[in-house]
């Protein structure tokens, strides 16, 4: 299928990457300059591309819909960044970093992408040192590392439980830097509704300027897509409130596939939901799990006491304790991959062992590590999220466990991108979060900052070069084209559609709703039969919306439901398709578990004789089913084997 | 511990619908509040409220809610994130206030921050002042393996707390002056407390305070006011490391 041409190199995997860099073109510097570059989104993959493109001479326009290219959710990424810099002599390597990766997203990515990601990321701990982040140090000066899930090496560096932060100011202010040489336009407080194709190439966006309220048309000649994930589709998520597919979905209403829409990940650790006043859910970082301790009572009727409150975690006695995930998997403990530790969680609090008023919480214990190092040692390591907890729910966990509870945090699955990073529309490429390419089936710990800044860094301004040296005799885009126009009609009357409803309830009404529908049938656990409910509730809620939501204030002025609207139009449709590839994937996979497809001790099983391909969906026009494309993935230097943390 | 209800609050808030509007203050109720609510939810959920009531909500901005972004910035009871400490406006709960309390919600106030709509302030200065200098002048590509130059433990341990800084404003917002310093400062500090940032740290300080200066922030009197209000616990210490950079700079020149 000529249409899915994956562009991966030949020859040996270690040698893939080099040889393509070799055979792609390049650009020449007098042309660079004639060619403009739009980069929506400012977290690391975008704002990493747009410094990286800049200096290289590109002209960037680059967007967001926060007020400064700072406040982009990678910002919120705790833990930590893994790099093969082998740097604790623990026998770390690119390969091993690549077959974790592999083996943790459950063989479900490409091998190709896979390697090229573990084989730049020793450059991204050397580029970011260079631009001044903090990480964190030994006392002889070199860099500290630590552990993260499913994994057996310690390759994560950190700065504090602030990583992401430190790295998206690295980039940001790379990026700064940028435009104060003129070299990057940045537009903040604007969101892409829409991407303009003409003869078939990408070409510019439609944005609405949030201040304004105004329409504006802008051209290039690539559009790169760095918007994150969708994980708002659940209403609750750790994501941040403004995070949104909304881009990204209008690439696939466009012509661009988007794979494996039903790869999510829930994160084992986050602060539990209360009560029904709530609109988010904080992520405690999975570097917890290196000191803390997962527990639940062994005894039921200790559970239900605490339900109660009649009694507090630190009453139950050592024995009566069971700490579930090192008795399931002895050699991972703790440590095992986000999916194995959330649906742990899961069956122990639906077996009635749950911790909480509401049934739904586990206790990360730190009593354990404060003994053996010493709060001090607890407290420069994890101070700033100790902090964050208490904040949130007025209990020291130096004193008591924290409690926590799965939740939803990334979207593995997101564009299809070819090795290129390129989607099926020339011209117009998906980086980061937003693309589909690196973690199959489940991410690990520590690894979506490095594929943000892989992307940004060292990918995509190579990659780019080889499209936009054929594009150097090509003239500006016109944003007065009949594309524009049309482009430009279209996003005006859909906004003029919404927000002329004047019905009868707000945003937020069917965006709890949706979720509820997406957490109940299309979350931790998925069954053809609820999978079908889902999609039949979907489109009776999304009905609904269309006559019933009512957005306020003006339509040329800043308008926050508006935004929030336009958003949750797109997450109806994007969770119908979500529900739609889980029901078509009939197997276990990473965070996609199917209870048709266990093993004999609950386990989640594979189907590789039937699934070992990436679920491509082509968007067909509204009220049309999409048509499923399939890129088989084909494994020549990893066994495929049923994955196992016991 | 456990979460009571608030039976009722009076909401005082800033109501401005835009840049050129006057503005005026509004006050709503609102009932059976969780204490276990953060203070943003409250504001969400009196938002719903007026939607329904057909009436405007009230624009603010948040977007992480984990106090992380530094997108909001709600200036409550005349506190710059309200009154706890060390938190963001969203890490703020209802369990900080007291059934039948009116709360006043006003915009960050300063020249350099003009308002928007309602409590959403133009933090653009911001982003001016750090383009001015804010950065450590690389390239990708290009750079030696991370481990060549170690840097002490206790500098590094300095410039991430410096680094934590996320740019809200609360600062500017706390300071009778509306100066900036606290914000600059951390920059500056940042990056001079490491090797790789010293080379550039005496023009980065010139004109990075210049920059401040041009966009009509207040001088420093030394009150402290923003180290009291800053939710990251920025220390003024890095104030005194600026001065001396800046000094440094200016007998250079």
């Amino acid at each position: 299928m000529s249409i899915l041409d994956s562009k991966i190199p030949e020859g040996p995997l270690a040698e893939k990457w080099n040889k393509h860099k070799a055979d792609i073109k390049v650009v020449s510097p007098a042309n660079k300059r004639k060619l403009e570059v739009i980069v929506v989104g400012t977290g690391l993959g975008g704002a990493s591309a747009a410094a990286s493109l800049a200096e290289l001479g590109y002209n960037v326009k680059a967007f967001c819909y926060q007020d400064s290219p700072r406040r982009a959710h990678s910002i919120s990424a705790q833990g930590g960044i893994n790099a093969a810099k082998n740097y604790q002599n623990d026998n770390d390597s690119v390969f091993r970093l690549f077959y974790d990766t592999i083996k943790g997203g459950d063989y479900r990515a490409r091998e190709a992408n896979v390697y090229r990601l573990a084989e730049v990321s020793p450059n991204i701990i050397d580029q970011c040192v260079a631009q001044g982040v903090p990480f964190g140090r030994e006392y002889g000066g070199l860099l500290a590392n630590r552990s993260f899930g499913g994994v057996l090496v310690s390759r994560t560096f950190y700065a504090r439980g602030q990583t992401g932060q430190q790295l998206l100011l690295g980039a940001y202010q790379a990026m700064n830097r940028q435009i104060e040489k003129g070299n990057v336009k940045m537009y903040t407080r604007h969101e892409m509704l829409d991407v303009v194709i003409i003869d078939g190439k990408a070409r510019g966006i439609i944005a609405r300027d949030l201040v304004t309220g105004k329409i504006k048309r802008f051209g290039a000649h690539a559009v790169v897509v760095a918007s994150g994930g969708y994980g708002n589709v659940f209403f609750l998520s750790t994501n941040a409130m403004g995070s949104n597919g909304s881009a990204a979905w209008q690439c696939y209403k466009k012509g661009a596939f988007f794979a494996n829409p039903c790869f999510v990940q829930i994160h084992p650790t986050c602060i539990p939901v209360h009560g029904d006043q709530q609109s988010k859910l904080t992520l405690m970082s999975e570097s917890l799990r290196n000191d803390g301790r997962v527990w639940v009572p062994k005894k039921k009727e200790d559970a239900e006491k605490l339900r109660k409150g009649e009694i507090g975690p630190n009453d139950i006695p050592e024995d009566d304790r069971d700490f579930y995930l090192e008795r399931r998997y002895p050699s991972y403990g703790n440590l095992v991959p986000r999916d194995v530790a959330s649906r742990a969680a899961k069956e122990r609090c639906d077996a009635g062992y749950g911790v909480n008023a509401e049934g739904k919480a586990v206790f990360l214990d730190f009593k354990y590590s404060i003994e053996r190092l010493g709060k001090d040692v607890i407290k420069a390591r994890y101070g700033n999220l100790f902090q964050m907890y208490e904040k949130i729910t007025d209990v020291d966990p130096y004193k008591e466990p924290m409690m926590i509870y799965p939740a939803i945090h990334y979207t593995m699955g997101g564009t299809w991108v070819d090795y290129n990073l390129m989607t099926t529309v020339p011209g117009l490429y998906s980086i980061g979060e937003a693309n589909f390419s690196d973690h199959g089936a489940n991410r690990l710990g520590a690894s979506a900052l490095m594929q943000g800044l892989a992307d940004g860094y060292f990918v995509l301004p190579y990659t780019i070069g080889d499209y936009l040296a054929s594009e150097i005799m090509v003239p500006k885009a016109d944003t007065q084209a009949p594309e524009f126009d049309e482009a430009e009609k279209a996003v005006n009357q859909r906004l003029e559609k919404l927000y002329h409803i004047k019905g009868t309830k707000p945003v937020d009404y069917f965006h709890k709703k949706l979720g509820h529908i997406m957490w109940d049938y299309v979350g931790m656990s998925r069954n053809e039969e609820g999978l079908k409910k889902a999609i039949q509730q979907i489109r009776e809620i999304r009905e609904e919306f269309w006559k019933e939501v009512r957005i306020p204030g003006e339509l040329d002025n800043l308008n926050q439901e508006l935004e929030k609207a336009g958003r949750v139009a797109d997450f109806f449709d994007m969770g119908e398709l979500m529900a739609l590839d889980a029901l078509n994937r009939n197997e276990s996979c990473g965070g996609h578990f199917r209870e048709e497809s266990v093993t004999d001790d609950g386990e989640a099983k594979r189907d590789d004789d039937n699934f070992t391909f990436v679920s491509c969906w082509e968007y067909k026009g509204e009220d049309q089913e999409p048509v499923l494309h399939k890129e088989p993935l084909v494994f020549e230097n990893v066994k495929l084997t049923q994955r196992s943390y016991k | 511990m456990a979460d009571k209800i608030l039976k009722k609050l009076n909401i005082k808030v800033w109501r401005q619908n835009n840049a050129k509007d006057k503005g005026k203050f509004e006050t709503y109720t609102i009932e059976n509040i969780s204490t276990g609510s953060s203070f943003l939810e409250m504001l969400d959920i009196l938002n719903n409220k007026l939607i329904l009531e057909g009436k405007d909500p009230i624009a603010f901005d948040h977007d992480c809610r984990e106090g992380i972004c530094g997108t909001c910035n709600l200036y409550i009871n005349g506190r710059a994130h309200g009154p706890d400490t060390e938190v963001t406006t969203c890490q703020l709960h209802m369990r900080k206030f007291n059934d039948g309390e009116t709360i006043t919600i006003e915009p960050w106030r300063s020249k350099a921050f003009p308002v928007i709509k309602d409590l959403i302030v133009d933090r653009n200065a911001f982003e001016k002042i750090l383009q001015a200098g804010g950065f450590i002048s690389v390239n990708t590509g290009g750079v030696p393996d991370a481990n060549t130059i170690p840097v002490a433990y206790e500098d590094a341990e300095e410039s991430m707390d410096a680094a934590a800084c996320i740019g809200c404003g609360a600062c500017v917002a706390a300071c009778k002056n509306a100066s900036a310093m606290l914000f600059v400062a951390a920059k500056v500090s940042h990056l001079a407390k490491l090797p790789q940032g010293k080379i550039e740290a005496k023009k980065r300080a010139r004109n990075m305070i210049a920059k401040m200066d041009e966009l009509g922030f207040g001088g420093c009197t030394n009150t402290g006011a923003c180290e009291v209000e800053c939710p990251k616990s920025i220390s003024i210490t890095n104030i005194a490391r600026l001065n001396r950079e800046y000094l440094k700079a200016r007998f250079s020149e």
